[in-house]
């Protein structure tokens, strides 16, 4: 417990530091970077002192260093800003649109790990044989192509040609169901609103499937390499000549071993997985943050990149922080300090 | 009595889910009946139309005005009608404004409109606190005074486009007593208006339901639902129609545009509206960018060929930044494709195909339909008569910060949108020096185009206007280059009023008799 103590203890002071940095950058670099938000709207007739009150107005006046207390005074308040293209609050924002987003990808995740795991076995089971071939051949396409072009095929077959899922949103716009919380997939499924929770999660099917191939295909390539080592292993040579059928070899055996190191990755991918979120959420018009993100930027909404910014920082160490717990949890020589 | 088990429930969970997903209506088809479904091509980011980015989206504004009405109406081919002001002018001396406020008009709240709501909404348009970023037009409205129905206001100055601008960006009503007690976040969560669609329902980046205000002043709408789906990706919209989960969708490509009107159930129109492709020269460069250099560049682009063999014939050549259906446009101003006398121009500059001029193009990608082919095209144009243009690549925000610090490139293309069609709102801001949206300074222009701000005489100012367009066209001052079109896709059984001004808002959209 003390050595799982300290290593909390550390990585939160890491986290600290790490998310100021974050935020010094990206405020830096966002006012570097070429865009005004202010000469995005200015009417066509416009004069100098019409723009100087606009930026005045968005206290883009101030002097950077200036600008940048002021934002990072608000944030430790928790006052993140008003977001110059929504006109709200960009905590409240935030706070609407990431649980859309922490759906979508928790269950991303959890179809790759699901699909992946299979695949994974399925290839080791058929290992030196020509339906390993194939195994390797269908992982090697779902890896090769990314999740936005897995998105517009599956647009295009499931939607289309097929029409049998829909193709935008996070539920159907007749539905008209007041929610507590913005979990909707959770709270309808707590609520026991079985027909609302069916709508969403036919939402999700083409945007989760779509984000989870890649991820899917990348847990297949290090389970199965992983599985091929354990299969190998004296434990496992013992257990076959005790007359131990392949598949409880593999399944029983090889992968209590080889499963964590398929973990930890997959803990690290998560994190990216929700910033492939930007670009499926733009093609599904699913509402969560990464469809706000471009938004944001499209429009060089300040507040609101820097709220999403440190949001994506926070979540980025907040996942590699619980991988990190789990793999001293899990591993008893972590755990002791070994 | 049957009293389920939490193993019961679970398994009837479960069984919902499944039917729900595979079952027969799994995808809600959208039915042409009372509810109207649009795949739109923009997010609607904020309600009010006064303020912010949003407030100056010329797209955004089918959606502000089904919710809002404007203080003048515009027809779908541009001509001004009342709106909430039923009559308007000048007093003789030019120095006074007069409105007349429509009676009997209603909030979506069921309170009364009244004229203290236009008085409000006109100082807080013109109050810089606001945000609103086209308060140097309503700030040219003070004192204002209320009789009965009529309000009137002084003027600083005569302003020829000032009801124009009623009808344009930012030139909405907003409730008075309302927005004072919810303040703007309490607005943006329930918005109301007078327009003939109320706010049902919003999720931002996903869809706006709206439902027919049954109070309209200008009568019932068509559908009693309207929804706008913010499908900003072009290839999800052309499924979204193709699957019939939407009934209208719009600015698709122009391919799929033909390919989806010959389907069985579907149809389409493609209009010309007020989005004009032009290239901007900074006059920053005028030492090498002579006047033969710049009329050879205009001279060597064949508009035409563009306008055929990129867009499928849909747009119209220009040789001004005047569309036919502006009021300036004069049809006598031309700017023929001429190869040769291009290259003759340029080898009278000292250039050549050998020994070209090197310059720069700033180009958007993806901005309008074809945009970076369109630039890679005209600079294989101009490679032939020694004009030798590096393309750059930027986003439409660069570009905006770019144009307001003159700080463009010698050639940037851009697209110019002027929904109200007059000529100060684009010949006039794009080329009049102190404009921050011009890049062409010069004096010679400045000086033809100021009188004509605060001309009395219509047409003596629409004249002026022409004049200017022909000599900026002589000058080669900039590169007017099409008008486009905008597509529209929707089912067979729908009856499409299309709009000039782009703005296809849902009472232009009515089944068919």
């Amino acid at each position: 417990m003390r050595v799982i103590a300290a290593v909390l203890a550390k990585r939160i002071g890491m986290a600290i530091v790490t998310l100021f940095g974050v935020a010094v950058v990206v405020f830096l670099l966002l006012r570097v970077a070429p865009g005004d938000p202010v000469a995005m709207m200015i009417g066509a007739g416009a004069s100098a002192a019409d723009v100087a009150e606009l930026r005045a107005r968005y206290g883009l006046d101030q002097p950077l260093l200036v600008q940048f207390g002021i934002w990072l005074a608000g944030v430790l308040r928790g006052d993140f800003g008003v977001s110059i293209s929504l006109h709200r609050d960009v905590l409240e924002l935030l706070s609407e649109r990431l649980p859309a987003t922490l759906e979508l990808a928790t269950a991303a995740c959890a179809v790759a790990v699901g699909l992946g795991g299979a695949i994974a076995i399925a290839g080791t089971l058929v290992r030196g044989r020509k339906a390993e071939a194939a195994v390797d051949g269908v992982n090697g396409l779902m890896l090769a192509v990314p999740d936005f072009v897995w998105a517009l095929a599956f647009v295009l077959v499931l939607g289309v040609l097929w029409p049998v899922l829909p193709l935008s949103g996070r539920m159907d716009p007749s539905v008209g169901v007041p929610f507590v919380s913005h979990f909707y997939l959770i709270e309808s499924l707590l609520r026991g609103r079985f027909a609302i929770a069916g709508d969403i999660v036919a939402h999700m099917v083409m945007p989760v499937l779509a984000l989870a191939l890649p991820l899917a295909a990348v847990i297949v390539r290090i389970l199965k390499e992983a599985l091929s080592e354990a299969m190998m292993q004296d434990y496992v040579l013992v257990a076959r000549v005790k007359g131990f059928s392949e598949s409880r070899l593999v399944i029983g055996e090889a992968l209590r071993n080889a499963v964590g190191p398929t973990l930890a990755l997959t803990g690290v991918q998560f994190t990216f997985l929700i910033g492939g979120t930007v670009i499926v959420e733009r093609i599904f018009a699913y509402p969560g943050i990464g469809a706000m993100a471009i938004d944001a930027v499209i429009n060089r909404d300040l507040p609101l990149i820097q709220g999403l910014v440190l949001v994506f920082g926070a979540l980025f160490i907040l996942v590699n922080l619980a991988v990190d717990l789990g793999a001293v949890a899990l591993n008893p020589r972590l755990r002791h300090g070994g | 009595m049957f009293t389920p088990t939490r193993r019961d429930t679970l398994a009837l969970g479960a069984g919902a889910l499944i039917t729900s997903l595979i079952g027969p209506g799994g995808v809600a088809q959208a039915a042409v009946g009372d509810t109207l479904t649009i795949a739109f091509n923009v997010n609607l980011p904020a309600f009010d139309p006064t303020v912010g980015p949003s407030a100056v989206n010329p797209s955004i504004q089918a959606i502000y005005r089904s919710v809002f009405d404007q203080f003048v109406g515009q027809k779908p081919n541009l001509a001004f009608e009342p709106g909430l002001l039923t009559a308007w002018g000048w007093s003789d001396d030019k120095k006074k404004v007069w409105m007349d406020v429509r009676e009997g008009v209603t909030w979506h709240d069921g309170s009364p409109f009244t004229p203290e709501d236009v008085v409000w909404s006109l100082e807080r348009a013109a109050d810089p606190k606001t945000g609103n970023p086209i308060t140097f037009v309503w700030s040219e409205l003070s004192n204002f005074k209320i009789d009965g129905k009529r309000v009137t206001a002084d003027a600083k100055q005569y302003d020829p486009v000032l009801f124009k601008w009623m009808a344009f960006l930012t030139g909405y009503v907003l409730p008075k007593a309302y927005y004072t007690k919810v303040g703007a976040e309490g607005f943006e969560k329930k918005p109301i208006g007078t327009g003939p669609y109320m706010v049902d329902e919003y999720q931002g980046n996903a869809f706006l339901r709206l439902k027919a205000n049954p109070k309209y002043w200008g009568g019932k709408p068509a559908f009693q639902t309207v929804v706008f789906k913010f499908v900003t990706d072009a290839t999800s919209r052309v499924a979204e129609i193709e699957s019939g989960s939407s009934d209208l969708t719009l600015e698709i490509p122009y391919e799929e545009f033909d390919r989806l009107k010959k389907k069985k159930g579907l149809t389409g129109v493609a209009t010309p509206i007020t989005d004009i492709g032009m290239i901007f020269i900074n006059s920053d460069d005028a030492k090498t960018l002579t006047k033969d250099v710049r009329l050879a560049a205009n001279l060597a682009i064949d508009k035409q060929a563009i306008v055929k063999r990129l867009l499928r014939g849909y747009g119209v050549p220009l040789a001004t930044l005047e569309a036919p259906e502006y009021e300036a446009f004069d049809p006598s101003i031309k700017v023929v494709h001429d190869p040769k006398k291009a290259a003759a121009l340029m080898k009278a500059a000292g250039y050549s195909p050998e020994k070209p001029l090197k310059t720069k193009i700033q180009t958007t990608r993806g901005l309008k339909p074809k945009d970076y082919e369109m630039i890679q095209a005209i600079v294989g144009m101009w490679r032939k008569i020694g004009l030798d243009a590096e393309i750059e690549v930027y986003e439409v925000a660069k570009h905006f910060q770019l144009r307001t610090s003159h700080k463009l490139a010698p050639f940037a293309f851009y697209n110019w949108g002027n929904a109200i069609g007059d000529p100060t709102t684009s010949t006039g801001f794009a080329m009049f020096g102190p404009s921050p949206h011009s890049s062409w300074k010069s004096k010679d222009v400045d000086a033809m185009i100021g009188p004509l701000w605060g001309e009395t005489d219509e047409k003596k100012r629409i004249a002026g206007w022409k004049a200017v367009s022909k000599y900026v066209a002589e000058q080669g001052d900039v590169i007017g280059l099409l008008q486009y079109a905008q597509p529209v896709v929707y089912k067979s059984e729908l009856k499409v009023i299309p709009n000039i001004s782009g703005a296809l808002q849902p009472t232009l959209v009515s089944k068919k008799a």
